[in-house]
């Protein structure tokens, strides 16, 4: 072996390592990224199972059509409506209060507001998103609903509303910024079209950026009601644990989130047919918000195609 | 026809003033939702402030939960929120930031990459009950590692792993190419490039979604509930396998309990958690203004 050839081969050397290395090494980071796979599999594989062994023992005609839901009391009844009753009343409550303040905060900060005030705004707005859920339920529970038996005397010690008003104020946030991107990528020309044709800001806003970021603001909307569905401690704290078919807000409810918490709370032993019910209810509501997940996200990525 | 543009005879009018008068009417009412949000903030925080500031005595830290509100405090909940929050950061930052890594640096648009990227997405708006349903039926159940600090934290690195990731993306989107290119024109390979040059200009972006996703594991409840993490401890935490209890579940616990000293607990439970919170993104905050450069 010639000089060339020694110092030739020590610099190759390296290389041959080098590729192995980086093979290896892509290899692991492509394994972290499969974990978010493996997660929503494991999801499914844990929730599927018990609940198939939950229909061994309860027709699943009962379960969507039975009114009664006591599966922790001597007669059992497996009649899931009570709690998606209970889900939807408080989340309705909620959007009725979210939606539109959110939408009117995005509008303002998107089109009225300067950038110093945005600035100053949007992050302090989004505190109340930060703030962990437990603390709502706190407020719910110690002063909302003191405030709400004020004005309605018959309003429960644990009732849907004040879960209800408070999750809308958390939730407000997340609507408002959401829009407020929506509303952003509608290009500037849009805008000038309009006021070209004489219309005040209130139209160009109402009439032209609104419309031009439906898609955007739709997908805001359906987020906002799938995280008022899946949102748990509010209502473990201040709603009530009797689930029952009920629209009067000033009642005690269950949404399906508080009932996985009850029996959670409890010591239920593995192989009761209580402790499969958490899972076939925790496998609806992981429908529930994976369906309204999924549209959603199909709408901004539809928007996103139109502007940018 | 429009009646806005119409005059009291019928005839066309654009009778600017009153459309302005509404324009304005209406900036009123969409920047009244902006504050009544901001009054609502203001009003939770002072009203905590107000039911518990009496209670932050030094044996409140020190003092395990009691039957006695006096002699209650949050020294297991500390203890439990510090040894999960670590174990998060351990198992969630290595994976998170790998994800991130591999999805800008190596992944070509292909059906895999997509699948992943749907996947976080959707693993973003999953309830976080249902992570601990997973964590119930996986960690808890199946691997068998009982109501553990370590099942805790597994669960709720799962839960924040989409936070981490997408923070993490954004920050190495944000080094600019040409970095790249100059170290890959010196010869550099490519994973080189990333540890070398990427990384360090991505790190303060990292670290920032990194503290955002801690403190969102922080404040997070409802899975720790599901696995049985419990709510009345007494004894010190001393290994990754031990029981626990968190914060929130602390506070979850005097929120339920019936006597007023209680709801005062768990207030100043929450004056706590807050201020660890406030911390936290503060910190973040200043990391992002004082570390990150702007190209």
């Amino acid at each position: 072996m010639n000089e060339s050839q020694r110092v030739l081969s020590t610099v190759l050397r390296p290389r041959a390592d080098h590729d192995r290395r980086e093979k290896i090494i892509r290899a692991v980071l492509l394994l972290f990224s499969a974990v978010s796979i493996f997660t929503t599999l494991g999801i499914i594989a844990v929730l599927l199972q018990e609940t198939i062994l939950f229909f061994r023992e309860v027709s699943i005609v009962e379960f969507f059509t039975e009114t009664r839901w006591t599966p922790l009391f001597a007669s059992k009844k497996f009649g899931v409506l009570p709690l998606v009753n209970g889900t939807v009343l408080v989340a309705a409550g909620a959007m009725f209060i979210a939606l539109p303040l959110g939408l009117l905060a995005a509008i303002y900060l998107s089109e009225y507001a300067s950038d110093r005030a945005r600035k100053l705004l949007k992050p302090a707005l989004e505190v109340l998103a930060g703030v962990p859920t437990v603390v709502y339920g706190y407020f719910a529970l110690t002063f909302v609903t003191p405030l709400l038996q004020k004005i309605w005397p018959q309003t429960q010690a644990f009732n849907a509303l004040s879960a209800s008003i408070v999750m809308g104020f958390m939730i407000l946030p997340l609507v408002a910024s959401l829009s407020e991107d929506a509303m952003s990528a509608v290009p500037q020309s849009l805008r000038q079209a309009a006021y070209a044709l004489g219309a005040t800001r209130l139209e160009v806003t109402l009439r032209t950026v609104v419309p031009a970021a439906l898609s955007g603001i739709s997908a805001a909307f359906i987020l906002a009601i799938s995280r008022a569905i899946g949102e748990t401690m509010i209502v473990a704290i201040a709603a009530g644990q009797q689930p029952k078919l009920t629209l009067n807000p000033l009642q005690s409810i269950e949404t399906m989130t508080a009932y996985i918490v009850q029996v959670s709370l409890g010591d239920t032993p593995q192989q009761s047919i209580a402790y499969k019910t958490i899972f076939a209810v925790g496998m609806l509501l992981f429908v529930m918000t994976l369906v309204m997940n999924l549209i959603s996200n199909w709408m901004t990525r539809r928007y996103r195609e139109v502007y940018e | 026809m429009n009646g806005l543009f119409a005059n009291e005879n019928g005839r066309f009018s654009p009778r600017l003033s009153l459309r302005l008068r509404y324009g304005r009417l209406f900036q009123l009412l969409s920047l009244a939702a902006v504050t009544l949000g901001l009054i609502v903030l203001s009003v939770l925080i002072l009203d905590i402030i107000l039911d518990g500031y009496k209670w932050l005595r030094p044996e409140f830290f020190s003092q395990f939960p009691s039957r006695f509100p006096e002699k209650s405090g949050l020294r297991s909940a500390l203890q439990g929120s510090l040894w999960m929050i670590s174990l998060t950061a351990l198992m969630a930052f290595p994976i998170g930031v790998g994800a991130a890594i591999y999805l800008e640096e190596y992944a070509s648009d292909n059906w895999l990459t997509r699948f992943i990227e749907i996947n976080i997405a959707n693993l973003a708006g999953v309830p976080s009950i249902i992570y601990g349903l997973l964590g119930l039926g996986l960690f808890v159940r199946g691997l068998e590692l009982g109501r553990s600090v370590l099942a805790g934290s597994m669960t709720m690195a799962l839960l924040v792993l989409p936070i981490l990731i997408v923070s993490g993306r954004e920050a190495i989107r944000a080094v600019p190419q040409s970095l790249r290119h100059a170290s890959l024109a010196l010869g550099a390979t490519k994973w080189q490039t990333i540890q070398n040059h990427v990384l360090p200009y991505a790190m303060p972006g990292i670290l920032t979604g990194t503290i955002l996703a801690m403190s969102r594991a922080i404040g997070e409840t409802a899975p720790l509930i599901t696995i049985g993490a419990l709510t009345y401890i007494r004894f010190d935490l001393k290994g990754p396998l031990d029981l626990f209890t968190v914060l929130p579940i602390q506070i979850f616990n005097w929120v339920s309990l019936p006597k007023a000293e209680f709801q005062q607990l768990a207030a100043a439970g929450i004056i706590v958690l807050l201020a660890v919170l406030l911390s936290l993104n503060a910190l973040a905050i200043v990391l992002r203004n004082k570390l990150q450069i702007r190209w």
